[in-house]
């Protein structure tokens, strides 16, 4: 089995790479890649992002055919892919993060800022925070309910169907922060931040 | 709901712990790969290298050591010290660093803060403060703190966070090594100033400082070296203690 890990120069993917070398030890390939026909060709994906969602939606489109081979592997073949922080977020139809920009439409909904209740709420909302599952999820499997995840962004998923919520965390409203449509999966917090648990996450995620 | 964090300092030079933990079961007590990950295995919420190498033939060693820990620990890790530019930013960060804390430079230059905020996202950028109190106000020092910029803190707090800062690091230089305690005022002001997470630093001595940084200072992280240093307190047993005191910690 391989996994690719979508290299698409947008901030920091050091740690994504590492937490999942570190799971996948010899069993599993991991390669990290823009390549296309690599994408095309492994059993899964994860999407990872960091910055904002306009720069994270511009660097995908800088790469041509990108976010085509992305849709024909995640809505036409149904192949197993992990969102993870504005990875998720860019499975939204639009998000309004610097200005409004065009996400993937793989999960409809919007991505707007996180109400922080006239600064009673810091943001960007960093740190640990317990998820509250509302979903058996696949990638959930062995994780307790109220485990602790670690977060760091100021905006927020808001899927317009609710039932492809899998978890929800409380920060000044319940946040999303994990979904699960078929065979797509995000998680707002980094799971390859998040300690052993989030190690197991990955490692669900991986023995799909 | 959101827990405060604790985060453990290692102070590296030549890519060597100065100080540390000092476990009799640590192998080699000077290597900050094996400290960092007894203290993210202790329940550390992050990691903390502060790199205090002098000389520019050696700043080099702090890669090695960021690639190597990011390797074995993953929880988030912020390194800092003789950050200068953009391009040594993105150095870190390939090399597996979740954060950047840059102190000197994003006085002179204020830009650095703002491109790299938007290049790799305000999440990974911290701007340290170091502050020393002058009369009723307090001054930015840089240069480890040899230099007085004499811009005042709390304006430049307010500054930082409009430029892109995710995070803001503070540390009173009056307080630092005296083991008395965070500059609690210091603290609040800065914290009640700016609506992005204010991490305290310099002062502590007992896990009572640690409520007081979190309680009165408003802080939602604090950070301490010495504490932890020569196994005085464990993670462990600070947390338990913020716990027993209603601080909401990941446990």
């Amino acid at each position: 089995m391989n996994v690719t890990i979508v290299d698409y120069k947008s901030g920091n993917i050091s740690s994504v790479i590492n937490s999942f070398k570190e799971v996948a030890k010899d069993k599993v390939s991991i390669e990290v890649t823009s390549d296309l026909n690599k994408i095309k060709s492994s059993d899964k994906v994860v999407l990872p992002g960091q910055g904002s969602f306009k720069s994270c939606v511009d660097a995908l489109n800088k790469i041509k055919g990108l976010v085509d081979t992305l849709n024909e592997f995640a809505i036409n073949n149904k192949k197993p892919l992990l969102g993870i922080c504005v990875g998720l977020q860019m499975f939204a139809d639009v998000g309004y993060e610097e200005t409004e920009t065009k996400g993937l439409g793989w999960i409809s909904g919007k991505v707007s800022k996180i109400d922080n209740q006239n600064g009673e709420y810091k943001l960007p909302h960093i740190g640990w925070n317990q998820i509250n599952i509302v979903k058996d999820s696949k990638i959930f499997k062995d994780i307790e309910n109220n485990s602790h995840m670690y977060f760091v962004h100021s905006y927020e998923f808001v899927p317009n169907d609710k039932k492809v919520i899998s978890a929800t965390t409380d920060y000044s409203s319940n946040i999303v922060c994990s979904v699960e449509k078929e065979n797509i999966f995000g998680t707002q917090f980094h799971p390859e931040k998040s300690d052993r648990i989030g190690l197991k996450i990955i490692d669900n995620f991986i023995n799909l | 709901m959101l827990k405060n964090r604790i985060i453990p300092c290692l102070d590296v030079k030549n890519g060597r712990v100065v100080k540390g933990i000092n476990f009799v079961d640590l192998k080699d007590a000077g290597d900050p790969v094996e400290q960092a990950k007894i203290y993210s295995d202790g329940g550390a919420d992050e990691i903390c290298f502060l790199d205090i190498t002098a000389s520019n033939e050696n700043r080099d060693t702090i890669y090695d050591v960021v690639e190597k820990t990011s390797k074995k620990c993953f929880v988030p890790l912020t390194v800092g010290g003789g950050v200068r530019s953009v391009e040594d930013i993105k150095k870190l960060l390939n090399c597996g660093a979740d954060k950047v804390s840059i102190n000197t430079a994003a006085v002179e230059n204020s830009k650095v803060v703002l491109d790299s905020s938007k290049k790799f996202g305000s999440q990974c950028i911290v701007v340290a403060i170091d502050a020393k109190k002058n009369g009723d106000k307090w001054e930015v020092f840089t240069h480890g703190g040899r230099n007085n910029s004499g811009i005042d803190a709390l304006e430049y707090a307010e500054q930082m966070e409009k430029n892109g800062a995710g995070e803001l690091l503070v540390t009173s230089m009056d307080r630092d090594g005296t083991q008395v305690g965070y500059d609690i005022d210091l603290m609040s002001k800065i914290s009640s100033k700016v609506n992005i997470p204010v991490i305290a630093s310099g002062g502590v001595g007992n896990l009572d400082h640690l409520v007081d940084g979190i309680k009165l200072g408003k802080a939602s992280a604090v950070l301490a070296a010495s504490i932890f240093h020569y196994g005085k307190h464990s993670v462990k047993e600070a947390k338990d203690y913020l716990d027993s005191k209603g601080i909401p910690v990941r446990i």
